[in-house]
C-alpha cells in the first residue's frame, strides 16, 4: 500500500421510507410473495403513466438539508433507456442533469482522523424488480419495481477501505435520523456501486484508470471488497501491467472481485426527460419548513451529550451511533438513572444484547424505565452489581420490573444488621488463624474474611455493610 | 325486426332515449347492423362483442328505468384500439399486443362510462398511431367510405371511417400528429384534438407522450363539445394533465361572428398545398368574412421546421415508450435462448415496417454523440412554434388553416414513400408541438368526390372558442352529408 494513493467514490442506493412507490400507490412492503404489490403501472402496461410521489421528493429534499446539500427548487426526471427482464418499461426513471441536490458532505472519523467526504449529488430513480432462475426457466417479481430509491454520489474522496466503512456508517446514522430510510440492510434498503483507483505517489494529479465495483449489498463487502481491489490494482501495477476499465462484481465466498462481461454494462443509455412527468418545482418556503423540522444529527448530539451529561467523548460517540440507541439512553435518564450509569449500562449490557442477537432496540423488551429503575437499585444499595446483571438478564427474558424480580428470587441484598452480624460471627470463628494477622496489622486480611461473608450469603451480602461490621468486631 | 332511424345529432339521439321513444338496446342493435353489414368492405372495427355490447345496452335500458340521467347514457361510441378498456383488446394494430387484454379503463373511457356511455368496438388504426393513411395495420387497410379505392386518412382511420358512415355516431380517439384531424378530413366528420392535458392520457397507449392528446371523431361540432366536457378535465393519474376547470362547452356554442379575428398564416398556404384543397379553405375564409368575421393574415416563420422537429421528439419518445413491448409480461412473444435473443426475435415480429423505423428514427436521434443535433434541436424548434403562435394569437382569436395539403389519395399510392407521407403532416403536426386545440371540419368535396377539411386552431385551453367558430360555419356551411352508399 506504500507509495500510492487510493482514491474511491461511492454510489449509495438507498431506499427512502415511503408507504407507497414512485410512481403508483402499491405499497413498498418487503417480504411479501411474489408479484403481489403490483399494478398496470409498476408493471409497465400498455398506457400507464407515472405520477410522483411527494413524500419521496421531500424525504431527498430532508437528507439533502441534513447533508448540507445545494437543494434544487427545479428537478426534472429523464429516462434511462436499456433491456433488462426486471425493468418492466425497459427504461429507468431516474434524474440525469438536474438532480433534486447537489454538493453537500458527509463528516467521518478514522482513527482519531476527522475528514470530510464531499458530495457530488443526490437523485431519485425507482428500483427495479428481480431475476429469479429456476432449473430450465426465469421468472421476475415486479414487487420491487417502482419502489424510490436515492441515490447518494460521492466525489473520489474516500482514501481507503476503513474511510469507505466509516463514510457508510455515519452516512446510515444520518439517515435513520431524519428518518428518511430504515437503512434495513437485510432487506436490501442500502445498496453500494463503487468507484476505485490506485496511483503512484509520484506527484502526478491524474487519477488512476478505475473500475467499478456493482451492487454491494453490506458495509462488511464494500470495506472486504475494496481491500482485495485495492491490493489487486497495486499488484498490477508493481507487476509493470495496467488497469482496465471495468466492471466487476464482488463474489463473497471466494473473496475475490470477478469483471462481468463488459457487454453487460457497455450501454448508451440514451437519457432524455421523461415527458410524463412535468418538471418537480419546490416553493423555497416548503424547503424552508422542511430545514426547520429536522432532527438533531448524530455530531450535534455528540456534542450535547458530552455537554448536558457530562459523558466522555468516546461514550457520546458510541451512544448517538444509533439513533433509538441515544434515544434509549436519554429515556433512561430522563427517568432519572445517573448519566454516567445509563451510559454505562447502555454501552455494555444494552449494545452487547443487540449486538449477540441482532435485534434492534426498539425490539427488546427491557424499557428505559425499568433500566432506571435497576440503576437505581444498584445506586441505593439494594442489589450489587453482580446481581444486578443477573435482574437485567432476567428483565430481557420477560421484559419484568426490577423490584418485583428482585423480591421474587430473594435476590435482594443483605444489608440488615442482625443478619450480617450472624453471619460475620460464623465467619469470624471459622477463621481465627486470618483474626489473629489482622489483628497483628495485617490489614489486608479484612479483604478474605470479606470475601467469605459474601460466599456465605452467596454474593448478597451489602460488601459496605459487611466492611463495617467486620472492622466493628475486630477491632472493638 | 325493422330498427329504427337514427337521428343525426347525439342530442336527439338522447331526447329520444329520455323520452323512452326509443330504447338503448334498438339504437345498439341498430349500430351493430350497421357494422354487421359494411364492416367487411370499410374494415373500421378490428375488435367487436356483439353480446357484450348488448348487455351494456340492456343495463343503460335499466338505469334508464330507473330514473338515470348520465348525460351520455345508452348512446353508443367507438374507442380508437390504442385506449384501454377494462377486459377488451387494445392492440394499437399491432401483432405485439396479440392476447393482450386491458386490465384497467382509460380516464377518457372511465369517464364516458360514468356518463352511460355503451361502448360499441374497437377501431383500426395505423399501428400505434404512426401513419396517416391507415395502411399500417396489421388487421390490414381501412377503406375511406366516400370511395373504397381511396384511404380514410389516419391514424384514427377506423374511426373516422366508422363515424362518417354511420357505423358509430361518434369515436373516442388520439392525436398526437394530426391523427384525429387528418382522418376526420379525409373521411368528411368532426375532428376535434383538444389542448395537451385537457384529456388525461392516462390509458391510451403512448406513442408520443408529449404530444399525444386523447380527443373525440364526431358527426358535427355539437357533439364533439358534448363529449368533449365529459372527459376532460383533471385526473390525478396523469402529472400532465391541466387542473383548470371545464367550461360546459356544448352550452356555449352560439354567438355570431362580429368582431372575430380569424388569422390565416402564410405559410399554410404556400407552396406544396393542394390548388382544390386551397380553394376550399378559402371559400371558408370568405364565408367567415361575409358574417361578419375579420380575416388576418399572420405569421408562424417556424412553421418550415415543424415536421422536422416532430418526427425527431415523436419517435425519440416512441422509441422508448415501445421498449416494453419485449414478450416478457404480455402481448407476443417469440422465445429465445436467452432475453436478448427473445426481445430481438418478438420485436422482429410483433411490430410493422414503419413502426420499426420510427424505433430506429428515434434512438439514433437520442444516441449519444447525436442528441444535441437532432433532439436538443428539435426542442428549441419546438420553443419557438410556441412562440410564433403566442405571437399569432396575439393578432386573432383562431386560426384557419387546411388540416392536410393534399386531398384524399388512392390506396397504395404513397405508402412506398414515407418521407412523403411526413411532409403531408405539415399542417397538422404544429399543434402537437405547441400543445394548443384545433378542430377539424369538412368544407367541401373534391373533383373526385372525397370531403376535404378545414382546420380552426386555437390557443392552449382555447377549445371554447374553437368550438364556437367551428359550430358556426356548420351551420353557415349547411349539412354535409353522407358517404354515397351509407
Amino acid at each position: 500500500m506504500q507509495g500510492y494513493d487510493v482514491s474511491i467514490g461511492l454510489e449509495t442506493h438507498v431506499q427512502l421510507k415511503t408507504r407507497s412507490k414512485l410512481f403508483c400507490s402499491c405499497p413498498t412492503r418487503f417480504g411479501e410473495e411474489p408479484n403481489t404489490n403490483v399494478c398496470p403501472v409498476c408493471l409497465g402496461y400498455p398506457g400507464t403513466l407515472p405520477v410522483v410521489n411527494y413524500q419521496a421528493v421531500r424525504l431527498t429534499v430532508v437528507t439533502g438539508l441534513m447533508l448540507g446539500c445545494r437543494v434544487n427548487l427545479h428537478s426534472k426526471f429523464d429516462r434511462k433507456n436499456y433491456f433488462y427482464p426486471d425493468m418492466p418499461k425497459n427504461y429507468q426513471i431516474s434524474q440525469y442533469d438536474q438532480p433534486i441536490c447537489t454538493g453537500g458532505s458527509v463528516e467521518i472519523e478514522v482513527e482519531g482522523k476527522v475528514k470530510r467526504i464531499r458530495l457530488r449529488r443526490i437523485h431519485l430513480e425507482e428500483d427495479v424488480g428481480k431475476s429469479f432462475h429456476f432449473g430450465r426457466s426465469s421468472g421476475v417479481d415486479f414487487n420491487r419495481a417502482g419502489i424510490p430509491l436515492m441515490e447518494i454520489v460521492t466525489e473520489p474522496d474516500i482514501s481507503s477501505a476503513d474511510e469507505a466503512h466509516a463514510y457508510l456508517v455515519a452516512l446510515k446514522a444520518i439517515l435513520e435520523y431524519g428518518e428518511v430510510s430504515d437503512c434495513n440492510l437485510e432487506e436490501g434498503n442500502v445498496r453500494c456501486d463503487v468507484n476505485c483507483s490506485v496511483r503512484k505517489r509520484d506527484g502526478s494529479r491524474e487519477l488512476g484508470t478505475k473500475t467499478e465495483i456493482k451492487n454491494l449489498n453490506t458495509f462488511r463487502g464494500v470495506y472486504r471488497a475494496l481491500k482485495y481491489e485495492i491490493a489487486r490494482q497495486i499488484r498490477v501495477l508493481e507487476r509493470g501491467g495496467t488497469i482496465q476499465q471495468q466492471t466487476l462484481r464482488w463474489d463473497d465466498e471466494k473473496g475475490v472481485t470477478v469483471a462481468l462481461r463488459s457487454k453487460e454494462y457497455a450501454h448508451d443509455y440514451r437519457y432524455f426527460p421523461d415527458p410524463d412527468i412535468p418538471p418537480v418545482v419546490l416553493r423555497p418556503e416548503e424547503v424552508e419548513a422542511w430545514r426547520e423540522s429536522l432532527p438533531e444529527l448524530p455530531s450535534r448530539r455528540k456534542r450535547r451529550f458530552q455537554e448536558q451529561y457530562g459523558l466522555p467523548e468516546y461514550d457520546a460517540g458510541v451512544l448517538v451511533a444509533e439513533r433509538e440507541v441515544a434515544d434509549f439512553f436519554e429515556r433512561t435518564v430522563a427517568e432519572g438513572a445517573p448519566p454516567k450509569a445509563a451510559s454505562n449500562w447502555v454501552m455494555t449490557e444494552v449494545l452487547r444484547v443487540i449486538g449477540e442477537s441482532g435485534k434492534r432496540v426498539s425490539d427488546l423488551r427491557l424499557r428505559p424505565e425499568a433500566l432506571a429503575r435497576l440503576i437505581s437499585l444498584v445506586e441505593r444499595g439494594m442489589v450489587n452489581m453482580p446481581t444486578a446483571k443477573e435482574v437485567f438478564g432476567v428483565m430481557l427474558e420477560t421484559g419484568g420490573d426490577p423490584e418485583r424480580i428482585v423480591r421474587e428470587r430473594g435476590l435482594a441484598q443483605v444489608s440488615d444488621e442482625g443478619e450480617l452480624m450472624e453471619v460475620v460471627g460464623r465467619v469470624l470463628a471459622a477463621n481465627q488463624k486470618v483474626v489473629a494477622d489482622y489483628r497483628a496489622g495485617k490489614k489486608a486480611a479484612l479483604q478474605f474474611l470479606i470475601g467469605q461473608v459474601m460466599r456465605e450469603t452467596r454474593g448478597k451480602a451489602n460488601p459496605k455493610a459487611a466492611a463495617r461490621i467486620l472492622r466493628e468486631q475486630l477491632e472493638g | 325486426m325493422a330498427l329504427p332511424e337514427i337521428p343525426a345529432s347525439l342530442r336527439d339521439l338522447r331526447n329520444l332515449l329520455l323520452r323512452g321513444e326509443i330504447a338503448c338496446r334498438d339504437v345498439a342493435a341498430a349500430f351493430l347492423q350497421r357494422i354487421e353489414k359494411h364492416n367487411a368492405c370499410l374494415n373500421a372495427f378490428v375488435h367487436l362483442d356483439a353480446e357484450k355490447v348488448m348487455a351494456q345496452a340492456e343495463r343503460a335500458d335499466e338505469r334508464l328505468a330507473s330514473g338515470g340521467r348520465e348525460p351520455l347514457l345508452g348512446i353508443p361510441l367507438a374507442i380508437k384500439d390504442n385506449l384501454n378498456v377494462r377486459g377488451d383488446p387494445c392492440t394499437c394494430a399491432s401483432r405485439i399486443l396479440t392476447g393482450y387484454v386491458a386490465p384497467y379503463d382509460a380516464t377518457a373511457v372511465a369517464r364516458l362510462r360514468k356518463a352511460g356511455a355503451v361502448f360499441l368496438g374497437r377501431t383500426n388504426m395505423d399501428e400505434f398511431a404512426m401513419g396517416s393513411s391507415n395502411e399500417n395495420s396489421a388487421f390490414g387497410p381501412v377503406r375511406n367510405p366516400w370511395n373504397t379505392d381511396y384511404v380514410p386518412g389516419g391514424s384514427s382511420g377506423g374511426a373516422a371511417a366508422a363515424v362518417a358512415a354511420g357505423l358509430a355516431p361518434a369515436a373516442l380517439a388520439s392525436d398526437t400528429g394530426g391523427s384525429i384531424r387528418q382522418p376526420a378530413a379525409f373521411c368528411g366528420c368532426v375532428g376535434l384534438k383538444p389542448t395537451y392535458g385537457r384529456v388525461s392520457r392516462y390509458g391510451l397507449t403512448a406513442y408520443a407522450s408529449s404530444m399525444d392528446q386523447v380527443g373525440v371523431l364526431a358527426q358535427s361540432v355539437a357533439d364533439a363539445a358534448l363529449l368533449l366536457e365529459v372527459i376532460a378535465g383533471h385526473d390525478v393519474m396523469d402529472g400532465t394533465s391541466l387542473r383548470e376547470e371545464v367550461p360546459p362547452y356544448s352550452e356555449r356554442l352560439e354567438g355570431d361572428l362580429n368582431g372575430v379575428r380569424i388569422g390565416l398564416p402564410r405559410e399554410y398556404y404556400g407552396e406544396g398545398l393542394d390548388k382544390e384543397v386551397r380553394e376550399s379553405v378559402q371559400g371558408v375564409a370568405g364565408l367567415l368574412a361575409r358574417e361578419g368575421a375579420e380575416v388576418v393574415e399572420v405569421d408562424l416563420p417556424s412553421t418550415r421546421y415543424a415536421v422536422a422537429a416532430y418526427y425527431i421528439i415523436a419517435t425519440a419518445e416512441a422509441s422508448a415508450n415501445l421498449a416494453r413491448y419485449d414478450g416478457v409480461r404480455y402481448g407476443m412473444r417469440v422465445e429465445g435462448a436467452d432475453p436478448i435473443e427473445m426481445y430481438g426475435r418478438t420485436r422482429a415480429k410483433g411490430f410493422g415496417p414503419e413502426v420499426k423505423r420510427r424505433i430506429i428514427l428515434g434512438t439514433y436521434a437520442l444516441s449519444s454523440g447525436y442528441y444535441d443535433a437532432y433532439y436538443l434541436r428539435a426542442t428549441k424548434v419546438r420553443t419557438l412554434i410556441r412562440k410564433d403562435f403566442e405571437e399569432a394569437f396575439q393578432r386573432c382569436e383562431v386560426l384557419l388553416t387546411p388540416v392536410s395539403p393534399v386531398k384524399p389519395f388512392r390506396l397504395g399510392e404513397k405508402i412506398e414513400d414515407p418521407l412523403q407521407l411526413y411532409l403531408c403532416d405539415i399542417y397538422s403536426v404544429t399543434a402537437n408541438l405547441a400543445g394548443i386545440c384545433g378542430i377539424a371540419v369538412p368544407c367541401g368535396l373534391s373533383r373526385e368526390g372525397l370531403p376535404l377539411g378545414a382546420q380552426f386552431l386555437g390557443p392552449a385551453l382555447g377549445e371554447e372558442r374553437i368550438l364556437q367558430i367551428a359550430h358556426i360555419y356548420e351551420a353557415l356551411r349547411g349539412p354535409f352529408g353522407s358517404p354515397p352508399g351509407f
